[in-house]
């Protein structure tokens, strides 16, 4: 009786600091959404309570969407994560399905300098990487981000796909060979569907820090025909700093394409994360 | 088959067909640039010519005062940045992540859901975000320190020099703190139930079997955390760069290498931007970053026990 009162207590205790941990974490978040769907006087006036119908007004967002160029923005985003993503996935897990794969001379060392790229950030080569897609041509396009994050997301790529590809059957691999299949097949055929939780897990890792980056697009991609979501939100806040419906618009809606990406694949990074520790 | 195809040695094109887009990707963007920038930290500029000075940069970044004192600056600010995060973030990570293994919490998976936006959001949402919630203009913050009678303790934390970093490094902190958290949660559930029952047994439960038990398990996850964060850091811009600008006010006081990097490299207002000495900057945080690496990979990890199950 006294342990299963004091187990009681335990998770109330437990339960109320995770639920205090919580609101830390969303409250902000909260209070700009709901303060974005306010009139000017009610963001100050009241910035804690939800919008009702007196303080209800949508200026904000009509501010936004008639001068800023949101859906452009939002289209250069949505491009040039997807390429980067489809690059790393199918570079990062044909250089692992060498890695894992094959013995040959040289193997491990591959394999090491790949990794590099882990613990090095890609950004310490920024002056030599702006010099590189001026000589090429390249400023202001799309292209030399896709260029960038596909290098910055190949060596995490490369190093899971890996690790999940060593567990691939090799009876399931020689059976295609014996049946004739080439080593392209067995990869696309064989191997590739059988990794793909892992594909989705690396996806998540690379698409994340690829939509949410500042620094390369602006040194890359400043230019207004190329800029993405999280520049053009930066630069946008910038010029509305006084416009306090504006601001909040404009924050609300650099949060929803990320939320919702979140939620979409907020299964498959937490497994992702916690893979292997699954009892 | 496979003894065939080694009896006949035959060039296994495949191989570097697999291997040749990644690697040359890999090296072309990622790698060369790398050592571009190394090798640019040893020239100068003059008349648009490259002159190979040696040396030199390195000499005037640490001991010219007119770089030295910025570097360094940013330097000092830098560690303080990353000694927040590890006496912030991993000491909570831990917390949330002990609460959260309890095998019979309910709404764990809403709890380590939500608990992780932050983390998803860019610095841009993140800085400017919190940037209006303690402004005084909106009077969020003070309104709810008067809430439960403290509203004497509210400053303008961003524009202040004493605040301004360490109110920066715990925004940070409660953005990346998701990723402690998730880390430690799966090392924590990765603890075999023969391991602690075994504990149980020996009368070793609650909070001892947390320090006694688990902390030692997932010491290796700590020292993985520990080392990301220190990369993560020494490598920061967004937040500052959304939340004070390049500048990093007030007057420098949250001046990072990131920060001090992008605005040697580019110029601001009136100075103009200096590649060279951009490239010594970035070449000095390189050796810091790998200095970092080297001291976990060869001192820490190798005196870590890993125990196997």
């Amino acid at each position: 009786m006294q342990s299963a009162r004091s187990s009681v207590g335990r998770s109330i205790a437990a339960h109320a600091i995770l639920i205090t941990y919580t609101i830390i974490a969303l409250f902000p978040v909260i209070v700009i959404i709901m303060n974005s769907f306010k009139t000017r006087k009610a963001i100050f006036r009241e910035p804690l309570s939800l919008p009702h119908s007196e303080s209800f007004s949508l200026e904000g967002y009509q501010t936004v969407l008639t001068q800023g160029d949101f859906f452009l923005y939002f289209q250069n985003s949505l491009i040039v994560t997807l390429a980067s993503l489809f690059c790393v996935l199918l570079f990062g897990a044909m250089a692992a399905f060498a890695l894992a794969e094959y013995r040959f001379k040289g193997n491990t060392l591959m394999g090491l300098y790949l990794a590099l790229g882990i613990m090095i950030p890609i950004r310490l080569g920024t002056v030599a990487i702006l010099q590189l897609m001026v000589a090429s041509g390249l400023v202001n396009t799309r292209t030399a981000l896709v260029l960038v994050y596909t290098a910055q997301g190949l060596p995490l790529a490369v190093f899971i796909l890996s690790e999940f590809m060593r567990q691939v059957s090799d009876d399931l691999k020689n059976a295609g060979r014996i049946d004739g299949l080439s080593e392209y097949r067995i990869f696309f055929r064989l191997v590739l569907p059988l990794v793909r939780p892992a594909m989705a897990t690396v996806a998540v890792f690379t698409l994340i820090p690829i939509w949410n980056d500042l620094w390369f697009p602006l040194i890359l991609a400043p230019a207004e025909e190329t800029k993405t979501l999280t520049l053009g939100s930066q630069v946008f806040i910038g010029q509305f700093v006084t416009n306090w419906n504006a601001v909040l618009a404009s924050l609300s809606l650099a949060i929803l394409p990320a939320l919702i990406l979140y939620l979409i694949f907020s299964r498959q990074l937490i497994r992702g994360i916690t893979a292997g520790a699954v009892k | 088959m496979a003894t065939t195809a080694e009896n006949r040695p035959k060039f296994r094109w495949h191989i570097i067909v697999f291997l040749a887009p990644a690697v040359l990707v890999y090296t072309a963007v990622m790698i060369i640039p790398l050592f571009g920038t190394l090798q640019f930290s040893l020239y100068t500029t003059i008349d648009n010519t490259q002159h190979f000075v040696g040396l030199d940069n390195f000499r005037t970044l640490f001991g010219d005062p007119r770089w030295s004192d910025s570097f360094w600056n940013a330097l000092g600010n830098n560690a303080w940045f990353f000694f927040i995060h590890m006496v912030v973030q991993n000491p909570i990570g831990i917390l949330l992540a002990a609460l959260l293994s309890h095998p019979r919490l309910r709404m764990s998976a809403f709890y380590r859901t939500t608990i992780f936006i932050p983390t998803i959001l860019s610095f841009v949402i993140v800085g400017f975000g919190w940037k209006l919630i303690l402004s005084p203009i909106w009077g969020i913050a003070p309104s709810m320190l008067d809430a439960v009678g403290l509203k004497s303790l509210f400053a303008p934390w961003l524009g202040k020099e004493a605040y301004a970093l360490t109110t920066l490094s715990l925004i940070s902190v409660w953005q990346y703190v998701g990723i402690p958290m998730m880390l430690i949660y799966a090392a924590l559930l990765s603890i075999p139930d023969e391991v602690l029952e075994a504990a149980e047994c020996d009368g070793i439960t609650g909070m001892s079997q947390f320090w006694k038990i688990k902390l030692p398990l997932i010491l290796p996850s700590i020292g993985i955390i520990s080392i990301l964060t220190f990369v993560a850091n020494f490598n920061a811009f967004d937040l500052i760069y959304s939340a004070q600008g390049a500048l990093a006010g007030p007057n420098y006081s949250t001046d990072i290498l990131g920060t001090f990097l992008y605005r040697t490299f580019f110029g601001f207002q009136l100075q103009l931007g200096d590649p060279n000495m951009g490239s010594t900057i970035a070449s000095a945080m390189f050796f810091i970053i790998l200095a970092g690496v080297s001291v976990y990979l060869f001192l820490i990890q190798t005196r870590l026990r890993r125990y196997q199950f």
